[in-house]
């Protein structure tokens, strides 16, 4: 009925969007937007890769030509934010030195890597791709989508001006701690990060003072150029420590030097969430189904998203893949809320929280109009073992289908998943060509 | 779940000896023999179950109360008790790497039972383990299924020597001398076992080759872990060559084997739903339990053994994954309760809430699978153990 009442606005629509536009309406699902309150019988509709309108299925109106997807009996949500992630066979730093800036992580991804179709089925739509936890700094991070992909390139978030995105990787406690010129102790690992920093911020006053005097900056020194990115707030230091004397010393650390910090892990983050939420520094947190495993984490506990909630620190979460599998991220959440942290918060954990981590919370993260059109369509409760993604779309295509054989055997396992499996079928391809 | 945990609390201030007499009632009762009662009664009594059904609970009961009740949980494999949750060389006990045979190693030499992860798994409802040597050389030693209970591992113990824990494919590699090589592995079990089929101990015991014997007499089965499946049908021959009862452990690609697992009779204890896809896992799929469930092949599930985070995975987790990938809801109850049981030879004691088992009941305040549940309440022997909320 509403429909004949609106034509007049429709046409209006239609006519003011291009008719090359792809539009496409979902109709019908549950409607988790993140940023306003869930709708039931709802209608999200995307238009060239972005989100157009979201709504109740009874006041949106579907622009005319849009492909109609009958989203009956699903949920629809974000994409998921994976705010930390190993996927793609990724690398850092060396053996060589503690402290290594200068490494990007975007010189080491294989984009073929079977991890990245696996991610896709398991509802992730961006991630903060790392190196690992065994330097005090191991180098700078690539902030991605999971696109469908052939070339690195393919995966990349650009800025305005055309550059990828990324964040810094660091970490404390035992991981980095081995023979020199690694740290030896806990002080020894603050030491060696307090003296880079240092030299970085001296190395960026001459800058500063040779720009100012016209005359020849200082030789160009890409991991203080690193550096000052963390200082001057343009990088996000994502930070690797568990036990609650390490997350204090990085909280002293960032306040000395002024980067801005993103916790991970933080299996001790329960005993000092009020510290924490003080700092305003972001937590990115994972469960996994025991403590222990390492000293650091014999204190890990399911209850750290619901302390942390309770001191109102900012509260995401991460995959740690192959820590735990992307397959699973939508468990992260669950088992917070099992331990008592609101439905709402771990949803938002999963989303919006972690693009506020890595700064695309203007892009992505929920389901606002203007947005980028990540999504996952899911065949029930987000917070439910028995639900599965059914899809998942990025910049409004679809990169996943459960119900594409090929796509499932990437969401379920077997036979070759574990294989560069893209690389494989191409190959196969050119020589049935040839 | 207020009125439970009062129930509870009310138990714990009255009564908590093991000779208590304990009605526990459930808004749904899984029995695992027959259909699951709602509004059922168990009743407990001297540590055995007394009576199941619908009806009134009798005076002179403590009564317990859950929305969902079931027997306690099995894990058919782990090294929990063994291998410690600090991960620590002083309190990793599964594996002895000075020798690639040992099959005189017992667990029962080597359990904690007051260890964190023995604590932590008991939380969430499992009450029987079989545990001890875990994967890592060719033979790492003998294994047992024990209680989660107990200060000590005589009072926790069912079955003090239940398998002897062998590993083939890479897991097996020594990183110098033998076995180098899968042939050579097979080779050295080849010959230690026509030692033992020769073996008489008349003039000298030999603890090792003794170890063999029980397997060839069939004392104690063979517990292979292996995932490849060309290693799987290797272990089917060398079973078949002399004879010996095995169980398959993890065989991740038993889903390209299952004609030859089905002809042989052997059982499948298989990996833990959520085992990451890596390595010798590769090829792994979260529909194992329910392929093997399509081939009509006896399997249950196991929290396994890892060597990092977690240190240990919890069984109720991996079932409730599986429930989620093929299996049905009973199907994947059963893979960690009665299956369980029969698969590890102790489905006369446990494994399910029938009259004269013991008394083992795990309490959940919803679908126990479900991530957002809780376990609420564990009893075993008729004793109320852990009242954690996990």
């Amino acid at each position: 009925m509403r429909k004949h009442l609106l034509l007049g606005v429709l046409v209006v629509l239609t006519m003011t969007h291009s008719s090359t536009a792809q539009t496409r309406a979902f109709i019908g699902a549950h409607i988790i937007p993140i940023d306003g309150q869930e709708i039931e019988h709802g209608t999200l509709i995307i238009e060239d890769g972005q989100i157009l309108a979201i709504g109740s299925a009874a006041e949106i109106e579907i622009p005319l030509g849009a492909e109609r997807h009958n989203a009956n009996g699903m949920v629809i949500m974000p994409g998921l934010v994976d705010t930390h992630s190993h996927v793609g066979q990724v690398e850092g730093g060396d053996g060589s030195a503690p402290i290594q800036p200068d490494v990007r992580v975007i010189d080491s991804i294989n984009p073929r890597d079977s991890g990245f179709q696996k991610a896709q089925s398991g509802g992730v739509t961006t991630a903060n791709i790392m190196s690992g936890s065994g330097h005090l700094l191991s180098g700078q991070t690539l902030y991605v989508k999971y696109r469908d992909a052939d070339v690195i390139d393919d995966l990349l978030i650009l800025d305005d001006d055309g550059n990828w995105l990324g964040g810094i990787k660091m970490a404390n406690g035992t991981n980095p701690r081995r023979n020199a010129p690694f740290p030896g102790t806990r002080a020894k690992a603050a030491a060696l990060v307090r003296a880079e920093y240092i030299k970085a911020s001296e190395y960026g006053a001459k800058k500063a003072e040779a720009a100012k005097a016209e005359e020849d900056a200082p030789p160009l020194h890409l991991g203080y150029e690193a550096l000052l990115d963390a200082m001057s707030g343009k990088k996000v230091v994502h930070h690797h420590t568990h036990r609650h004397d390490d997350i204090l010393t990085v909280l002293r650390l960032s306040e000395e030097f002024g980067f801005r910090v993103v916790l991970h892990h933080v299996s001790d983050a329960w005993k000092v969430a009020d510290e924490i939420a003080a700092a305003g520094a972001g937590v990115s947190l994972i469960s996994v189904d025991s403590p222990g495993g390492k000293l650091e984490a014999k204190d890990n506990h399911f209850k750290s998203g619901r302390m942390l909630e309770q001191a109102g620190a900012l509260v995401g979460f991460h995959t740690d893949d192959g820590i735990t599998d992307s397959r699973f991220f939508l468990r992260q959440a669950a088992l917070a809320v099992r331990a008592g942290m609101s439905r709402e918060k771990a949803l938002f954990g999963m989303t919006l929280a972690g693009a506020e981590m890595i700064d695309l919370d203007d892009r992505i993260g929920s389901l606002t109009p203007g947005k980028d059109a990540d999504f996952i369509v899911l065949s029930g409760d987000p917070l439910s073992v028995y639900t599965h993604v059914q899809e998942t779309w990025i910049d409004g295509e679809r990169v996943f289908n459960r119900s594409n054989a090929e796509d499932r055997k990437y969401a379920t396992g077997g036979y070759g998943t574990g294989n560069d499996q893209a690389t494989f079928i191409h190959l196969l391809e050119r020589e049935a060509g040839q | 779940m207020n009125k439970v945990l009062f129930a509870i609390t009310a138990l714990l201030l009255f009564h908590s000896s093991s000779t208590a007499q304990i009605a526990v009632k459930g808004d749904m009762v899984y029995t695992m023999a027959g259909d699951p009662i709602e509004n059922g009664v168990v009743l407990l009594r001297n540590g055995k179950i007394e009576r199941v059904g619908r009806f009134d609970v009798p005076s002179g009961y403590e009564v317990i109360e859950a929305a969902v009740v079931t027997p306690g949980l099995i894990d058919a494999h782990t090294v929990v008790g063994l291998a410690g949750y600090l991960n620590q060389p002083e309190d990793q006990d599964q594996v002895e790497r000075s020798a690639p045979m040992q099959p005189e190693l017992r667990a029962i030499d080597a359990y904690n039972p007051r260890e964190a992860l023995v604590t932590w798994v008991r939380g969430f409802g499992v009450t029987t383990i079989h545990t001890g040597h875990g994967p890592g050389v060719l033979v790492s030693g003998q294994t047992m299924i024990v209680k989660t209970v107990g200060n000590d591992v005589q009072e926790a113990v069912i079955n003090p020597a239940a398998m002897v824990a062998v590993t083939l494919g890479n897991g097996a590699r020594a990183s110098s001398g033998s076995p180098g090589t899968r042939s050579k592995m097979i080779a050295m079990l080849r010959s230690e076992l026509i030692k033992a089929q020769n073996y008489t101990g008349e003039d000298a015991r030999d603890l090792r080759v003794e170890a063999f014997k029980a397997v060839l007499d069939g004392e104690m089965r063979m517990l292979v872990t292996v995932e490849r499946a060309h290693d799987i049908l290797t272990t089917l021959r060398l079973a078949e060559e002399f004879g010996i009862d095995i169980v398959l452990d993890s065989a991740s690609e038993a889903y390209l084997v299952t004609d030859q697992i089905k002809a042989a009779g052997v059982s499948v204890i298989t990996h833990p739903t959520m085992a990451r896809h890596g390595g010798e896992r590769a090829n792994a799929t979260f529909e194992a339990a329910s392929i093997l469930r399509g081939a009509d092949i006896p399997f249950a599930l196991q929290s396994g053994f890892e060597a990092y985070v977690p240190k240990t995975r919890v069984i109720l987790f991996e079932a409730g994954v599986a429930a989620a990938n093929g299996l049905s809801f009973d199907e994947a109850l059963a893979s960690i309760t009665i299956d369980a049981a029969r698969l590890l030879g102790v489905e006369d004691q446990i494994g399910s809430l029938e009259v004269g088992k013991d008394a083992d009941i795990a309490l959940y305040d919803g679908d126990p699978f479900e991530y957002t549940t809780h376990a609420i309440g564990v009893i075993i022997n008729g004793k109320l153990e852990s009242t954690e909320v996990r």
